[in-house]
């Protein structure tokens, strides 16, 4: 195969009528190119909606108490029903597979009214009771301090964590913001710590907007007593939270003396399950990509084949000679598979630098213009250029097959007599 | 060196088939220099094809150098052809895109002989066939004489046994015939054995023997007086 005479001959075939050989060259490379812009959009399309989900671990689902809908052991239906705290470790107890339970109490709430001051400046933000898991859940970044720690749930510290967004409004811009207070519905919280949270598209701004207390402090300084506003519900990795959510919801009812069958008194949503549909969304688009991609490939490989096979029939006569001077038919053979490998391979190569030029420039320009909605970096892995160039040699083998098969069927004697 | 016995051949045009050679015996010597006469449709390109393993026979036996050939699949036919034979057409066959030496060296390039040694070769070749200076000119570039010249050397460079060339001087004006005759003669004089189809009757008689086809059988098997072809070539 590292011959150089025989390099030497494929060089000199193809280049001895090049603007065939271009033309013949263009169907791969084009094949290549769109399969390669294909999967890259398709990549872009999934990163951009993959940092709408955030760094939120996605095998989570939230639930909360609704009203009943059956009456069940003697209590009417359309009674409301609060979570308590002791429902965690119910849960806990009946459903091992679980990584995070947390309880959670909000005050305030999407447009909410002013709730907060310090000093002469006041804002609306959303208050939280957490216990410390939820940062594993909705990662965020402390900018600044720390986050919520057990000591704070045990002793019912009045402290609290803040966004960049609540800074912007309540501090000036230089202002050192640990150890200050602010008042949260009359009750004073020391700032212990900033955060900011990833995320890029119109809830980002509210992400940054919330403040987070210790649950314990949240219950008594707001009156909760044991009651639970809803929960995060995170299961350990290689379990699906979307199987063990019926479980789930069985302990709270059956706590709660809520009818088996009541499907409508505990509401939920299930994360995992809408990531899986994205998933699954994007899936199909890679099929469709590839599919696409691949069927365009063919066409530039018959064109292949085509032309080799037309290169064959030129070279009757000389293939005759080399018969009759004694090339062994394997080594005919060889040759013109190797012709249409190469150049398979050498149009492939260019479609697919051409294609990441074109990525790289998608780029360029997207990171010049800001970010696009449902859009981000467009790209193609490593993995999908190796699987391109392992298609790319196969399917130069298969535009080879045909011709070289017809090249060795003719007798050299019948060659030989080819003007 | 060559012995063949019975030999038939027929080949199928439709529905009936075509008697081409019907049972031919002879036997060549190490050494001969033999000329196959005959008018056309004779059967004796049928007959150097069958020699050159380029074609098979129906029926008869075929002994080249004592190997028996027969039941030949393709590679081992380029194998045989590469070792025992070496062919001289009247087209000359030259490949276009390579230049004189290059054709020179192909026989030895399909026996993997290292491309230095290959070249060294070739280039000894050509300059048995005065030649050397247009070792680099490709074949378009030559004379007709000059082609078939190159194309001797080619058929010489591998060593093999019998040489056959099919009507060498065919496509020559009589100058040239009479040159590469002259050619044919010295590689003759020194030991090879050379098959020369041909239906010029003073090409014929350049040779030492002369077998004459008609229809399919030999007619005449007679050693001649060899005319040297170098008394016409100046």
């Amino acid at each position: 195969m590292f011959n150089r005479d025989r390099w030497k001959e494929i060089l000199e075939v193809l280049t001895s009528n090049w603007f065939r050989t271009v033309l013949t060259a263009f169907g791969v490379f084009w094949g290549i190119f769109i399969l390669i812009l294909l999967l890259s959009a398709g990549k872009g399309l999934e990163n951009g909606i993959m940092q709408d989900f955030g760094d939120i671990s996605t095998n989570t689902m939230f639930m909360w108490s609704r009203s009943t809908t059956k009456s069940y052991k003697g209590l009417p239906k359309g009674r409301s029903f609060l979570f308590k705290v002791e429902d965690v470790q119910a849960i806990r107890d009946n459903v091992p597979e679980l990584k995070f339970i947390s309880p959670r109490n909000e005050l305030g709430g999407f447009n909410g009214a002013n709730n907060v001051v310090r000093g002469i400046k006041t804002g609306g933000y959303d208050v939280y009771g957490d216990y410390p898991e939820i940062s594993k859940q909705d990662p965020m970044t402390m900018t600044s301090g720390r986050f919520l720690n057990y000591n704070d749930i045990k002793e019912k510290r009045k402290i609290a964590i803040i966004g960049e967004g609540v800074r912007n409004g309540l501090y000036d811009k230089d202002e050192d913001v640990l150890g200050t207070f602010i008042k949260i519905q009359g009750v004073n919280f020391m700032v212990v710590g900033t955060y900011k949270k990833k995320s890029n598209d119109g809830d980002g701004e509210e992400g940054q907007k919330q403040i987070f207390v210790p649950f314990t402090t949240f219950s008594q300084a707001f009156n909760r007593g044991n009651d639970v506003g809803w929960m995060a519900i995170t299961a350990n990795d290689g379990t699906s939270i979307t199987s063990l959510k019926d479980k789930i919801m069985g302990v709270v009812k059956e706590k709660h003396k809520v009818h088996p069958d009541d499907q409508r008194a505990v509401g939920h949503f299930d994360l995992y399950e809408q990531f899986q549909r994205v998933q699954s969304l994007f899936g199909a688009l890679r099929f469709i990509a590839y599919f696409v991609g691949i069927l365009v490939l063919l066409s530039g490989i018959i064109g292949v084949s085509n032309i080799m096979l037309i290169v064959v029939k030129e070279r009757t006569k000389e293939i005759g000679i080399r018969r009759a001077l004694g090339e062994d038919p394997w080594s005919i053979k060889l040759q013109i598979l190797m012709e249409s490998i190469f150049l398979t391979i050498i149009s492939g190569m260019a479609g697919i630098t051409l294609g990441a030029l074109f990525i790289y420039g998608v780029n360029a320009l997207l990171d010049m213009n800001g970010p696009v909605d449902m859009f981000m970096n467009p790209s193609v892995s490593l993995g999908v250029v190796v699987g391109a160039l392992l298609i790319l040699i196969f399917s130069g083998l298969l535009a080879g097959f045909i011709p070289a098969q017809s090249a060795i069927k003719v007798r050299p004697i019948d060659a030989l007599r080819t003007e | 060196m060559i012995e063949i016995k019975d030999l038939h051949k027929s080949y199928k045009m439709g529905s009936n088939s075509l008697h081409v050679l019907k049972g031919l015996n002879f036997s060549i010597d190490e050494g001969e220099l033999v000329a196959i006469m005959g008018s056309s449709g004779s059967g004796k390109s049928t007959l150097l094809n069958i020699l050159g393993m380029l074609d098979e026979a129906d029926s008869g036996s075929y002994t080249l150098d004592g190997v028996p050939i027969k039941d030949l699949n393709e590679t081992k036919a380029a194998k045989y052809r590469n070792k025992f034979l070496g062919f001289v057409f009247q087209s000359f066959n030259l490949i276009n895109y390579k230049s004189a030496m290059e054709n020179v060296a192909l026989p030895l390039y399909y026996q993997k002989v290292p491309r230095k040694e290959r070249e060294e070769k070739a280039l000894k070749y050509l300059a048995q066939v005065g030649l050397k200076e247009w070792a680099t000119h490709l074949p378009n570039e030559l004379s007709g004489g000059q082609k078939q010249r190159v194309a001797i050397a080619r058929a010489m460079a591998a060593e093999p046994k019998v040489l056959l060339a099919d009507e060498p001087t065919g496509a020559l004006d009589s100058k040239t015939s009479y040159e590469v005759m002259d050619l044919i003669q010295n590689i003759n004089d020194k030991g090879n054995t050379i098959l020369v189809v041909t239906h010029e009757e003073d090409i014929a008689h350049m040779c030492k023997r002369i077998v004459h086809l008609k229809d399919g059988v030999i007619v005449e098997d007679k050693k001649v007086e060899q005319v040297r072809a170098a008394q016409y070539v100046k």
